[in-house]
Formats: structure tokens, C-alpha cells, sequence
């Protein structure tokens, strides 16, 4: 249904192809967050790695720290319709810590968990291969706490809710379990491409 | 997953009834639903506009109006004078135009219910927004849970729903106002002129006759970390303060 009056602020043709459906473009990097921002002393921070309720392997903030670095350069966009490009990150890739675990793939899902009770399922295959880290540095610098720091997910192929700031830890469930905000409406999967922002989307 | 769930992410037309200007850059806007619904104080619709070349744009704006039968919902969209969307409804939009969008949304910062002890509402700006829904509501409802809110706008004229807050102040038992102006003096002793700050969150909360249960705070970044913040000296438990951030 077209919009009477509305021609929008439409990006260049060479961008238009980087910005899913329903998007828009901006330069700020916006902060959404459903409490308070947590306060993490990287002396007390760990990282767990679980299959089902039972810890594998963790690590302390030195421990993470040496693990193998990654850099990425990636677009990002939020389900509340911003996208944001060439953001650059570093980090450890999902890759890595499974394999500093000796584990390839426990069980098909995961769900990530933070710090401030926060949640949220994304399907190994979409943090293997390359696809995802916990990313401890941002634009060259340590992670800001408003962004998650000192570290959060960063599976940027999919809407950021599903870049989980504050995590500390990865669960591998033997079924896809639905996090915080995919309990709250949120689809289950939230590929920015198919729009699948909602649910039933 | 439910037929309820399945109803709120279908898009609908819906015609502008009224558009009321609120504040210099605040203006209100009645929305005729084609589908009812039940949304629950707090919540958000998407809205979309189209471009004839099929461009879109999409945007979330909470609910100011409280849970009812009617048809009619009140969105208070600021004008962003960079903005894409809100230029478009404060300076294109008029009485009769259709607009699309699909809702209820947000399942986390709702009305927590009558079993909460005192609720602490805190706002900056348009952030009031979906807390005004929420004393709308208590209003509306059987509910005597104490409500307060601490309200930061820039200036008197800026205070969002201003008049109505002010009789709501008199009128509604377990009621509390407290505003902070920010760029010119308060006119009330019971207002504060300055930006929000710790004590000033504790004042607040010591004007409800029981410590808060639940606290919602909705405003831009740096106004949600100072208030959130400051209600967790309140009330150590992160879980009952949820937070709402301008996404722009």
C-alpha cells in the first residue's frame, strides 16, 4: 500500500543491495538493552561452555584473552529497523573456542547466556564455520559496556538480538530452545533478509 | 504458536482519525484499527510507510493510549529533525490518510499486573510515552497499586501529556508527579531543575508509601544508565527494572 506523500530517504543504488527489507541506514551506533547495564570486572568474568546442563570448559578473562584472534568487518541490523555497516570487530572465533574445547558438535543449537540473565538461540551452523565470535574489541578498542562489553556474541548475519552482549557462556541443547526475547515474540531464527523479525514472520 | 500471536504480526491499514499537537515537537496521532486488539500498557506498534516506488520504512512507536474496547490508539511521535519517518507524520500526514502497521509487539516492558508492591515510572522526553499508557491504565482499571513518576523534559512547555499528568496528580489516589526540567527552572516545589541524578531517583521513590516492586525507565542511552542505575541502589534485583532506549 503506498504511502500518500511518502517518497522516504531512499540510499544510492551501490548500498541499496547491503540493506534488507524494512531497514534503514545509520552512522550513530545505537544502544537497546531490556535492563540495566551490567558492571563485569574482568578479574571476576569467566566463559562456560555446556552440553545440556553440564559444564565442558571455561575460561577466565586471560585464559579467553590468548585464545587464536579474528577480525571481522560486517554489516549489522537491528530488529528495531537500523542497520549499520562495515562495523568492524575482533575476537575469538566460535571455531576456536570449540576447538580449545575439542569439541565439533555436540548437538545441532545452542543458546547463549549473559551475564544479566539474558538469552538468546542461534543454530550452531550459524556460529561455525567462520560465521560468528565473541568479539572482545570494537573499532580497535576494548568492547564499551553499553555494546556488551568486555565481551558479547557477534553473529552478524542474523538481527543483533541475536549478538547477545554481556555472554558468558554457550549451552549446546539437544532442541532448539528459545531465549529471552524469542519467548517474548521474537522469531525463533531472525534472518534481517526474510524479515523475520516476529514470531510468525 | 498461538492464533494470538499469529493476529499481531499481520499488517492493517489504518485510517488517521485525529492528530493532536502535544508539545513544540510532540504531536499525537488517533489511529482508526481495521482489526482490533488487546494490547497490554507498554507495548509498541510497527508502523511502515511505502514509497510509490515500493521503498519502505519501518519504525516502532509505543502505545500512549491504555487497553480498551475502542478502535481508536494513540501514537505521541516526536519530530527527529534528521528523521525519515517523523518528518513525515508531523509535516505530510493528515486526518483521513491510511497508514499501515501491526501490533501489539514487546513482550518484556508491559504493566507487571496487580500483585506488584509500587510501581516507579521514570521518562525522559517522548520516553513517557509508554508509561503514560501504564497510568492511563491503572486509572482506567479496579487497580490501587501506588504509581510514581519522575519526568525529564527540557523545558514546561516540552512536558509531554503535561495537563492531563497535572489533573491525574490531584484527581488520581496513589499518584505521584515529580518533574525535572532541564533547561529552565522548576515552577513546583515538588519538581526538581535539574538533569536526573541518583538522589533525585531516590526522592521519587520515597514519595510511593512502598518500596517499588517493579521500575520501567524509557528515554535515550545516557538517561536510562543514570536512572537505572540509580534504581538498582534502590532495589538490588536488575530483574525488576526494565528498560526501554530510543533506538536513534
Amino acid at each position: 500500500m503506498v504511502t500518500r506523500g511518502f517518497t522516504g530517504r531512499q540510499s544510492g543504488s551501490e548500498l541499496s543491495d547491503r540493506i534488507p527489507p524494512g531497514q534503514h541506514l545509520v552512522d550513530n551506533f545505537p544502544v537497546l538493552t531490556a535492563g540495566p547495564t551490567p558492571q563485569i570486572d574482568p578479574a571476576d568474568w569467566t566463559f562456560t561452555l555446556k552440553i545440556g546442563p553440564r559444564p565442558v570448559k571455561a575460561w577466565s578473562w586471560s585464559e579467553f584473552n590468548a585464545l587464536p584472534r579474528t577480525r571481522m568487518t560486517r554489516d549489522i541490523h537491528c530488529v528495531t529497523s537500523w542497520s549499520k555497516l562495515n562495523t568492524a570487530w575482533e575476537g575469538v572465533a566460535i571455531d576456536d573456542i570449540l576447538a580449545e574445547a575439542g569439541l565439533t558438535a555436540p548437538t545441532p543449537f545452542v543458546l547463549a547466556h549473559c551475564y544479566d540473565g539474558y538469552s538468546t538461540n542461534v543454530p550452531l551452523a550459524d556460529l561455525a564455520t567462520g560465521k560468528a565470535m565473541v568479539a572482545l574489541k570494537y573499532e580497535g578498542q576494548p568492547l564499551p559496556r553499553d555494546h556488551g562489553g568486555p565481551a558479547r556474541l557477534l553473529v552478524p548475519h542474523l538481527y543483533f538480538w541475536k549478538s547477545a552482549k554481556w555472554v558468558n557462556g554457550l549451552q549446546f541443547t539437544e532442541r532448539d530452545e528459545a531465549g529471552f526475547w524469542e519467548l517474548r515474540g521474537y522469531h525463533m531464527y531472525g534472518d534481517p533478509w526474510n524479515e523475520q523479525r516476529y514470531t510468525n514472520d | 504458536m498461538t492464533e494470538a500471536i499469529a493476529a499481531t504480526t499481520r499488517w492493517q491499514s489504518c485510517a488517521i482519525v485525529e492528530i493532536a499537537t502535544r508539545t513544540p515537537a510532540i504531536k499525537s496521532f488517533f489511529l482508526s484499527l481495521s482489526e482490533t486488539f488487546d494490547h497490554t500498557a507498554g507495548q509498541h506498534v510497527d508502523v511502515r510507510l511505502t514509497a510509490p516506488n515500493g521503498y519502505t520504512a519501518m519504525r516502532s512507536y509505543s502505545i500512549a493510549s491504555a487497553p480498551s474496547d475502542s478502535k481508536v490508539i494513540e501514537l505521541a511521535i516526536e519530530r527527529l529533525p534528521d528523521g525519515e519517518v517523523s518528518p513525515f507524520f508531523h509535516d505530510v500526514a493528515q486526518v483521513g490518510d491510511t497508514i499501515e502497521l501491526r501490533g501489539p509487539l514487546g513482550g518484556h516492558f508491559l504493566w507487571p499486573g496487580p500483585t506488584e508492591k509500587s510501581v516507579l515510572l521514570i521518562g525522559a522526553g517522548s520516553g513517557v510515552v509508554p508509561l503514560m499508557a501504564m497510568i492511563r491504565y491503572r486509572k482506567a482499571s479496579a487497580e490501587r497499586v501506588p504509581v510514581a513518576l519522575l519526568l525529564s523534559s527540557r523545558t514546561w512547555d516540552d512536558v509531554l501529556f503535561r495537563d492531563e499528568l497535572l489533573e491525574l496528580e490531584s484527581s488520581l489516589p496513589d499518584f505521584a508527579l515529580a518533574l525535572a526540567l532541564t533547561r529552565e527552572p522548576a515552577m513546583r516545589s515538588s519538581d526538581f531543575s535539574r538533569r536526573i541524578d541518583a538522589p533525585m531517583v531516590a526522592d521519587v521513590a520515597a514519595r510511593l508509601r512502598v518500596a517499588p516492586g517493579c521500575v520501567f525507565v524509557c528515554g535515550s542511552n545516557a538517561f536510562v544508565d543514570i536512572a537505572a542505575d540509580a534504581a538498582l541502589a534502590l532495589r538490588p534485583d536488575a530483574g525488576a527494572i526494565k528498560t526501554e532506549r530510543y533506538g536513534t
